[in-house]
């Protein structure tokens, strides 16, 4: 049994009259201890997954289930109970910590708030986390404006693990830190994940850190999904033209790596009331009538799953061309 | 090709505020060549920013103060010029790209009248020769000319980036200062970018400081890199320098700290530490304290610049030369 | 233990603000001044040489003398000893009043800010219909209605003075709502009420604190306009405003019976609005280090 299942999952905004599509039609499942990264560019619906999920947002249609239980439209004894086992990291280490509040008040806050634990034992408890995420306890008293963003964001996470949750969204966790920074947050994540058999879900831009600590990946475009199979697969064998571009243009820090770079022409279009097709079409350069039609996800090889009709055609016209 | 356009010489600048002085840049030098493209690459608060406001002299006084060093444009010291002769440099001979291109272009006025009023401002021609340069800029940068009389507001991220060029462009600069002109922008939409100013560059034969943290950014853009470390370059090169034969500890962490795509290990390898306090340098080398190689003498005594292999210069005790 | 956490975290955030208003010399001087008025009032039956009722018909409008520093007015009161007593009227006029209209404020613009909807809209436009009515006219309304005295003229002011902070609450709400702390605090489980009063208020009253202490010099004022017309502090209590009332017949022969509590108004009103002004650069992330 899946921990997390998502079954076309759909998150409107109403704007005006009219509809934003954020979230539209997301469908995956996530094991115990395992990565589903999401990527994509600004606006494609990422985050909003991942606060829909969580119930920050409520779904519009679709089905959630978590450990096999239906919580798409939880009561509130189920949403309290839901909010121990899922946690948010945030993206912004700046604005997700009150800056009022102490280190040690900002980890202990989940803690005090389910009041089952006394006043010393939640103390030692939060020293442990502390701990945990490898921050000293000399900042036990500091504020968030005294602390670099490695260390605010250390006490996001130590927030996120202090009801001992089994799954985690993290949002951008490491776009707002320097690399070297970066590097040490990837690191406690993956350490986490071994210790606490943790499952996340892995939202961010950048293609590499998601390649290097997800399992599943899921390419997401203008709320859709376009793409979804393991990480290696992915990479190794991009099968719609999105994803291939988004992929051509990683800067591979490597000077002997020479990627032919896919420039696309034009931008995002809107996600205000979409046309029924292809949402990547007016970018496409394979696009042609039949792309206007609704794309459905199709299973291409095992597990990997791609929204485009002309994939098939592209991968016979690859492998000819290989040949 | 070898004629040097700009040439920084043991620039120092501090901010003064109430409580400390802060050293920005410690007696940086740096060179850049007729058409070249140098990447200065640097964390957070390393100066690199500081370094390049300094050329044009954008800096605010207070805090911040000028406090030695010569900065050769053309052999003509920048430092020394009136503010008045500064001007008539400034945006004509060189101009700058800022990060965030929703703040550095005036959301009341036209594109098309911004662009060129900057032509109209140093060059004596009339509206007419303006408005006909500032429409060959757009579509030089891959806008239609049809949008002249638009705003800001009506252009996405990218196309304001895009106009900022333009207007950078617009004097024909002999050497365009660009401040992590992509951070903003998503990946696609910076490899579009970043392919225009490639483009141009060499087309118009202009110098390009690029100023980024990104690794990959300079790895496919750059001919030299400029590693800025606490307000310093610690190690200087062309790219095969830097990225072959990486010399200093600290690039070599960067390094270590980035996810690769084809790197099969499961944990990063970042630098411990953060970078000394600028209000508070130690003595010594400022990356002793993080460094894994680090000796007594480090603590005591500044490296200076040694030249590793001709053009490659570290300023380490403990450089190998390249392995 | 947990209680010390939350000790060390007020000194902090108030050493905070004092070390940076220490910096401003206006505002520090201000404060002394405002200190000295507040020492004056609480203090008045000591340092006041008479009674403020004590009338020396045979000595009205007498000139300054060793037995009365200031002079006396037109029934013979020593006027120095009534600036004295005037500063209790005065000033608990101006604090109170702000308490009042501070409180509601902040109530009323945080439901609106934070609940939003139909309660934001009925609040906000149940406000813009208040506020469109001057607030001097409301004041006297007030005042009418009640009946003159010091108590109903802080009531008046108070009142008419909350639609100004609701307006500027819920502004700051609306601003810290978005922040990702609250979100935090939404996946901690912590409720509405608990989010709106741990988390956006202390985060959204920064300016407001501001503003408040500006908008006392404000009510001071306020309070003496109605004393002056007869609509707030009543005779013989001495109050600045009722003060110059008084005075406005003698303007011409003895000036300087409007004068000296005019100054006093003035001098208070400065003060406060000075203070307001070092603390909104002290409280000012900005320029925290």
């Amino acid at each position: 049994m899946a921990l997390l299942e998502v079954k076309d999952l759909k998150k409107y905004f109403k704007v005006g009259s009219r509809f934003l599509h954020a979230v539209d039609g997301v469908s995956f499942k996530l094991e115990e201890g395992k990565t589903l990264g999401v990527v994509g560019e600004s606006g494609c619906g990422k985050s909003t997954l991942g606060r829909t999920i969580l119930h920050l947002l409520e779904p519009t249609s679709g089905q959630i289930f978590f450990e096999g239980k239906d919580i798409t439209k939880p009561d509130k004894p189920t949403l309290k109970k839901l909010h121990e086992d899922m946690q948010f990291i945030f993206q912004d280490p700046y604005a997700s910590l009150d800056p009022r509040r102490s280190v040690s008040e900002s980890i202990s806050e989940p803690l005090r708030l389910q009041g089952k634990m006394s006043k010393s034992e939640i103390l030692e408890e939060t020293r442990r986390l502390m701990d945990t995420v490898g921050l000293a306890s000399r900042f036990e008293n500091s504020y968030p404006h005294e602390l670099d963003g490695g260390r605010r964001q250390r006490i996001g996470i130590a927030r996120a693990l202090a009801l001992k949750p089994k799954f985690i969204v993290c949002d951008e966790p490491v776009s707002a830190l320097d690399v070297s920074i970066q590097a040490h947050i990837i690191n406690l994540l993956l350490d986490l994940q071994e210790q606490q058999k943790l499952a996340y879900m892995f939202v961010t831009h950048d293609l590499s850190v998601v390649k290097y600590i997800s399992n599943d990946i899921l390419v997401m475009y203008l709320g859709t999904m376009v793409e979804k199979a393991s990480a290696d697969e992915l990479f190794a064998n991009p099968m719609h033209p999105y994803t291939q571009a988004l992929l051509s243009a990683i800067p591979e820090p490597d000077i002997h790596v020479k990627t032919k770079r896919i420039i696309m022409q034009g931008e995002i279009t809107s996600p205000i009331d979409p046309k029924p097709g292809c949402r990547f079409m007016a970018r496409c350069q394979y696009a042609s009538e039949e792309c206007a039609q609704p794309q459905t996800l199709e299973e291409v090889s095992p597990d990997h799953f791609v929204a485009c009709c002309k994939c098939r055609a592209l991968k016979e016209k690859k492998a000819e061309t290989v040949e | 090709m070898d004629e040097v356009i700009l040439d920084i010489k043991d620039l120092v600048v501090e901010y003064h505020t109430d409580e400390a002085v802060i050293h920005a840049a410690n007696g940086v030098n740096l060179s850049v060549r007729k058409g070249e493209t140098i990447g200065l690459v640097g964390e957070t608060g390393a100066g690199k920013t500081t370094i390049a406001r300094s050329i044009l002299r954008i800096l605010q006084t207070p805090p911040a103060k000028l406090c030695g060093g010569e900065i050769y444009f053309k052999g003509q010291d920048l430092l020394k010029l009136s503010e008045k002769e500064m001007r008539a440099i400034r945006g004509n001979q060189i101009a700058m790209i800022f990060q965030d291109p929703m703040t550095s272009l005036n959301p009341v006025e036209t594109v098309g009248f911004q662009i060129a009023e900057t032509v109209r401002i140093h060059n004596k021609c009339s509206q007419a020769e303006a408005e006909k340069r500032a429409c060959d800029m757009l579509e030089m940068v891959g806008i239609s000319s049809d949008r002249f009389n638009e705003y800001p507001h009506q252009f996405s991220g990218g196309m304001k980036q895009r106009v900022v060029i333009a207007i950078a462009l617009a004097c024909n600069p002999e050497l365009l200062l660009a401040d992590e002109p992509t951070t903003a922008l998503d990946v696609t939409i910076q490899a579009q970018v970043l392919e225009m100013i490639q483009t141009l560059k060499e087309r118009l034969g202009t110098s390009v400081v690029l100023i980024t943290h990104d690794l990959g950014v300079v790895a496919g853009f750059c001919e030299s890199v400029a590693v800025v470390y606490a307000g310093d370059i610690i190690e200087y090169g062309s790219v095969e320098d830097i990225y072959d034969h990486t010399a200093h500890p600290y690039t070599v962490g960067l390094f270590g700290s980035l996810p690769r795509l084809n790197s099969k290990e499961r944990r990063l390898k970042p630098i411990n530490g953060l970078m000394p306090d600028p209000s508070n340098l130690p003595e010594g080398c400022p990356f002793a304290e993080r460094c894994p190689v680090a000796s007594e003498r480090c603590t005591k005594e500044k490296p200076e610049a040694t030249e590793l292999s001709p053009g490659h210069f570290v300023k380490c005790f403990h450089a190998k030369g390249g392995q | 233990m947990a209680k010390r956490i939350r000790k060390a975290r007020k000194k902090s955030r108030m050493a905070m603000t004092w070390h940076q208003l220490k910096k401003n010399k206006v505002a520090m001087v201000s404060l002394a001044v405002l200190i000295v008025i507040v020492l004056v009032a609480v203090l008045a039956p000591i340092l006041a040489p008479y009674g403020y009722e004590v009338a020396d018909k045979k000595n009205a409008l007498a000139p300054p003398s060793p037995e009365h520093l200031l002079g006396t007015d037109r029934l013979g009161r020593d006027i120095l000893s009534r600036l004295i007593y005037g500063a209790r009227q005065s000033l608990s006029m101006g604090i109170l009043a702000i308490s009042i209209s501070a409180v509601l404020g902040i109530l009323i613009g945080s439901i609106a800010g934070y609940y939003g909807g139909w309660v934001d809209t009925l609040l906000m436009r149940f406000l813009d219909v208040y506020q469109s009515i001057p607030m001097m006219l409301l004041c006297i309304t007030f005042a009418a209605i009640l009946g003159p005295s010091l108590r109903n003229a802080i009531i008046a002011i108070g009142i008419s003075m909350v639609p100004g902070f609701a307006r500027m609450m819920r502004a700051q709400i609306l601003t810290v709502r978005d922040n990702e702390y609250i979100e935090a605090a939404v996946c901690c489980n912590a409720s509405n009420f608990k989010i709106l009063l741990t988390h956006i208020i202390p985060n959204a009253i920064s300016p407001l604190i501001v503003t408040i202490t500006m908008s006392i010099g404000g009510a001071v004022m306020s309070g003496a306009g109605l004393s002056f017309i007869g609509l707030g502090v009543q005779s013989p209590i001495a109050e600045w405003g009722a003060m110059i009332s008084d005075a406005r017949n003698y303007l011409r022969t003895n000036g300087t019976l409007a004068l000296y509590p005019g100054l006093c108004i003035m001098i208070t009103v400065l003060g406060f609005n000075l203070l307001g002004d070092g603390l909104r650069d002290a409280l000012d992330p900005k320029l925290k280090n």
